[in-house]
């Protein structure tokens, strides 16, 4: 059955502060769904509040046409799971532990571990290539293989949306890749739903089927990539001046910004992306500069 | 884009079931271990005193078949005070360790944020000033721990609770209570404060049934209740996020298992006083000895069970004659050198339980 999460008319915040305000999003169920955005824009509140880890302060959350925040939290949560930023664990804790933590939602009062359980662990620890460290402590791990592990908790859930704030940061660019490819893999061949804050435009644009760009608690564009990331909607998001060109790889657009002291970009007659004012006229050019001088006025 | 894993593929459960089970027989290996010296340390504490019995002695007569000197010494004597330094052993470990898991926070026990203290407090205002009795004492005290509890929890709360919080504020309310207790110890006359001080210590001597029962009827209660909700508890240690995300309200939870936490305590308290440190230690020792990242419970309530029994026995007779310690003033020995390696220690890691 499609899965359907839907905000509608949220607004969300912290005490006092609100974030974000009267926001309606539908997240395409079998698709991966990208939020791009400046720091402070709303991204991770928003993917909270789609969790249910926020209450909306006005408007709702819906599953399949229901508030979320109505339904019976284990139920929500073999449908909607969430990997946090910064998860925190038990020192000590091992990895097959901790996956297994993963399976709670589909346990019940009395019955604790069925074979169920086993096997979807087993598979997820597969699929995340963390089989083999089952018996280590988490703190043991190096980086990338500890984000490989929650991933692996978070795909022992076996949630239908799976939602990830944020799930390269602090890692390598190899491992980005290797975590996106997972994420990647786990949509293609399980139709899973993907929901997830990343920060790098360009590996965003080129796992996104769907690109949601926030600025200020709005969403300022919404659709596939190749539409949502202009050079206007870059300026409006970011304050930056960028180059929009076709990664090389997929064809996805790449963003190339363009900064105070790099100000001349090669003619290209060919991208249609490329606003005609952006490459001549960047809002602070400095013309010429030497070398010598730049390394001087930097520091 | 290069492809990694072959996803899909069935995965192979043996292995991982492999290494569940075998950190499972560990914990249940150490389990063992930990029962197997509790019942030795029971043993000694039944056998060794003024009157010594030999192992067949002994036996003989928990079976029922002693002398009747055997019988009233050991089984009038000595057993009710070994049962209960378990039971007060297991209630204390296992409230420190919900405490020091829901919180986050291994300073997070009741005798170091005030709960057990709250009870002393109340339980010496009823002795010296309200001329209480010994049940009433017990009631007392239970009515402190809970209330000092509620008004840690209130004074925490800004839109849920969270760990260093709680913890701040109930190190502060810990030391108000330190002053209410010198207030009342200081205004008393003397031999009233001296039998106040005895209580404070914390002691299982002069075990009676009833305060045994009181204590085994709550454990019998809360224990299942416990081990209804490790689910809970497992996924609440995974930080609120992740536990919300696993259908876990975290909130309400939380407040649940602190309110066992607190009964547990506060049952404890009133039967013997505060054994100071033994909620304290246990459950992170239980942890450190399994070492697995999970509850440890079982180990944690066993090693408390052993922490009691053996600092009562050590009271007993560590000096010589018949001069007898309060077993509280051996598991302050052994557990304020603890702190102090923790505080020195437990910054470097960061984190808590």
């Amino acid at each position: 059955m499609t899965q359907l999460l839907r905000a509608e008319g949220v607004s969300l915040g912290y005490d006092q502060t609100r974030i974000i305000d009267n926001l309606d999003l539908e997240v395409v169920p079998g698709a991966i769904t990208v939020i791009v955005g400046a720091n402070a824009s709303g991204k991770s509140t928003l993917l909270k509040g789609l969790a249910r880890l926020l209450k909306p302060d006005a408007g709702q959350v819906t599953l399949n046409g229901r508030n979320i925040a109505a339904l019976p939290g284990k139920k929500v949560a073999t449908v909607v799971g969430l990997l946090p930023q910064q998860p925190v664990a038990p020192d000590g804790i091992t990895v097959a532990d901790l996956v297994g933590r993963g399976r709670y939602p589909h346990q019940g009062w009395f019955r604790q571990w069925s074979s169920t359980d086993g096997e979807t662990v087993a598979a997820a620890m597969a699929a995340t290539n963390t089989d083999q460290l089952a018996s280590r402590r988490l703190e043991d791990l190096s980086g990338g293989q500890r984000q490989r592990v929650w991933i692996a908790m978070a795909l022992a859930q076996d949630p239908e949306i799976l939602l990830l704030d944020e799930p390269t940061t602090f890692l390598d660019v190899t491992h980005q890749i290797e975590v996106l490819d997972l994420l990647l893999e786990r949509n293609r061949e399980r139709g899973t739903t993907v929901v997830m804050v990343l920060h790098d435009l360009n590996l965003a644009a080129r796992y996104a089927d769907h690109l949601v760009v926030m600025r200020a608690g709005r969403i300022v564009a919404n659709g596939a990539p190749a539409e949502t990331l202009t050079a206007e909607i870059v300026r409006e998001a970011f304050d930056l001046e960028a180059l929009i060109r076709p990664d090389p790889v997929c064809g996805s657009p790449m963003v190339v910004p363009i900064g105070r002291f790099h100000g001349r970009a090669p003619a290209s007659g060919s991208d249609s992306a490329v606003p005609s004012a952006a490459p001549a006229a960047p809002p602070t050019a400095v013309p010429e500069a030497a070398p010598e001088s730049r390394q001087i006025e930097r520091v | 884009m290069a492809g990694t894993t072959v996803f899909g593929l069935k995965a192979d459960a043996a292995p991982l079931a492999h290494t569940r089970a075998q950190l499972r027989r560990r914990e249940r290996r150490i389990v063992l271990g930990l029962l197997g010296a509790l019942v030795i340390v029971g043993a000694f504490s039944l056998a060794i005193g003024a009157y010594s019995l030999s192992v067949p002695d002994l036996l003989r007569t928990l079976t029922g078949q002693g002398t009747q000197s055997e019988n009233f010494i050991v089984l009038s004597l000595r057993l009710p005070r070994l049962t209960l330094a378990v039971l007060v052993g297991v209630a204390f470990a296992i409230s420190g360790a919900l405490f020091q898991t829901v919180l986050r926070n291994p300073l997070a026990s009741p005798d170091i944020i005030g709960v057990t203290g709250g009870a002393s407090a109340a339980a010496v205002f009823g002795m010296l000033i309200l001329g209480f009795g010994a049940v009433a004492t017990s009631l007392a005290a239970f009515a402190g721990a809970i209330i000092v509890a509620c008004a840690i929890y209130l004074l925490a709360w800004r839109g849920g609770v969270v760990g260093y919080r709680f913890v701040l504020i109930g190190v502060g309310v810990a030391f108000m209570v330190q002053g209410l207790l010198g207030y009342l110890l200081s205004r008393a006359d003397l031999n009233d404060a001296q039998g106040a001080l005895l209580w404070l210590v914390g002691s299982v001597s002069g075990a009676r049934w009833q305060d045994i029962s009181v204590v085994a009827v709550v454990l019998l209660v809360l224990l299942p209740i416990i081990r209804l909700l490790s689910g809970r508890l497992r996924a609440l240690q995974l930080g609120d996020d992740l536990a919300t995300s696993l259908g876990v309200g975290a909130e309400r939870t939380r407040l649940v298992l602190l309110v066992i936490a607190v009964a547990l305590a506060a049952t404890a308290t009133a039967a013997v006083g505060p054994l100071a440190f033994v909620a304290f230690v246990a459950a992170p020792i239980a942890r450190r000895i399994v070492g697995s990242g999970g509850l440890a419970l079982i180990s944690a309530a066993l090693i408390g069970a052993l922490i009691t029994t053996a600092a009562d026995f050590a009271a007993q007779h560590l000096l010589p004659g018949q001069l007898e310690l309060p077993a509280g003033i051996i598991t302050g020995a052994i557990g304020a050198p603890y702190l102090l390696w923790l505080l020195a220690t437990s910054n470097t890691t960061g984190k808590g339980a």
